[in-house]
């Protein structure tokens, strides 16, 4: 198991900003992120939520700033501290469900491989379906067990909950609950602020490639007597 | 336990007066230990922090202790709990004349509408004593414009 350096935040960004030719995804954000808390990434299409998380996770070279998961830089180390759920769907057509789950043990030495069979059972996958005949919604839920059955320290979900009906929403929300602990923070990208509200400890708003505020949930509900989604339908009205 | 959740207020405050209720009412009992955070915040379908806080806010209020053997338990104190019962019951009564209130009741008329509408439920209930009641209200009803 992972364990935290306490001397660093669990995630640190430096001025980082992130150019696609002549477009500016993410310009001079700086975040830190204790461990031990659930965070909502929230933001309009294309202010730069997917562009952020794969820049944690690796995928993606910072055009200027920094990164740090804590205290290391994106690289080899850190994807053994980093479970990242992409937006897309990643598995080969050929595989059965048992083939992704085989492929997580294989890659992380902390993939809990019966965490993942049961929650595969309990949001009723069969492993000897082949990935390819499942529904779109059960695919998603295919790759969030997986991605939540390893003991990272850092989470990166890219909106785990958009394709799925609201029952197995729940299910992976009580899922993400479950899994808390005070080491492990799970930082989630989404549209749907209002299903996700509760489980939140804090939001970073992004607009336009620009963090637009970092606060914790109770805070905006004081100050505005707003719930976050009412918050962001007002701040991102078009 | 259903928690529903309103969303003008945080969470926490909101679980605050959940598990207060839970107390005064007897469904968690004096003395009586509760849930871990981890199992309430599972059943509330709310982060673990945010459970957490509220427990420290109720300890914070004396309704709840931490025992190093059997985590956290009601308190026993009894006048306390009256207390905070007797709150909550102004607060329904302050309510019940501030919205009468609204309709054009003062507070006697609020009070004499009480009478009136308990008086008339028991009615169905029972018969004789009620009804001679309800026809009491009625008369009490009757002579109030001539003291106008």
């Amino acid at each position: 198991m992972n364990q935290v350096n306490p001397a660093y935040p669990l995630l640190q960004t430096q001025n980082l900003t992130k150019t696609f030719g002549n477009i500016t995804a993410l310009y001079n954000v700086n975040i830190i992120v204790p461990p031990g808390r659930i965070i909502g990434l929230l933001g309009p299409n294309g202010s730069g939520k997917t562009t952020l998380i794969k820049l944690v996770s690796g995928l993606l070279t910072p055009s200027d700033g920094q990164i740090w998961i804590n205290g290391i830089a994106p690289g080899p180390k850190t994807k053994t501290l980093v479970s990242y759920l992409p937006d897309k769907l990643y598995f080969d057509s050929w595989m059965k469900v048992r083939d992704c789950v085989a492929l997580f043990a294989d890659f992380y030495t902390d993939f809990d491989r019966s965490k993942a069979t049961d929650m595969l059972t309990a949001l009723g996958v069969d492993l000897k379906q082949s990935f390819r005949s499942l529904s779109k919604g059960t695919q998603e839920k295919v790759q969030l067990a997986l991605v939540m059955s390893r003991q990272a320290l850092l989470y990166l979900l890219d909106e785990p909950i958009g394709g799925v009906d609201p029952a197995s929403r729940d299910y992976i929300l009580e899922t993400i609950i479950r899994n808390y602990n005070e080491q492990g923070t799970v930082i989630i990208s989404t549209h749907l602020i209002y299903d996700i509200e509760r489980v939140l400890d804090d939001v970073i708003f992004l607009m336009n490639g620009m963090i637009e505020r970092v606060s914790s949930v109770d805070e905006i509900r004081y100050q505005t007597n707003k719930s976050v989604d009412e918050v962001f339908r007002e701040v991102f009205r078009c | 336990m259903n928690w529903l959740f309103t969303t003008d207020r945080p969470i926490y405050v909101q679980i605050v007066e959940l598990i207060q209720r839970m107390i005064l009412s007897g469904f968690y009992p004096m003395g009586s230990s509760i849930p871990s955070v981890r199992v309430l915040a599972l059943e509330a379908g709310v982060n673990p922090n945010t459970m957490q806080k509220a427990l420290a806010e109720l300890e914070n209020m004396g309704l709840l202790h931490t025992m190093r053997s059997s985590g956290r338990v009601v308190t026993t104190d009894q006048w306390l709990i009256m207390q905070l019962r007797d709150g909550i019951v102004n607060n329904y009564v302050e309510n019940y004349f501030s919205g009468m209130l609204s309709l054009g009741f003062d507070r006697n008329a609020a009070i004499e509408q009480f009478w009136t509408k308990a008086n008339g439920d028991a009615v169905f209930d029972s018969d004789l004593d009620a009804t001679t009641e309800t026809d009491f209200a009625d008369s009490d009803r009757t002579e109030e414009p001539t003291e106008v």
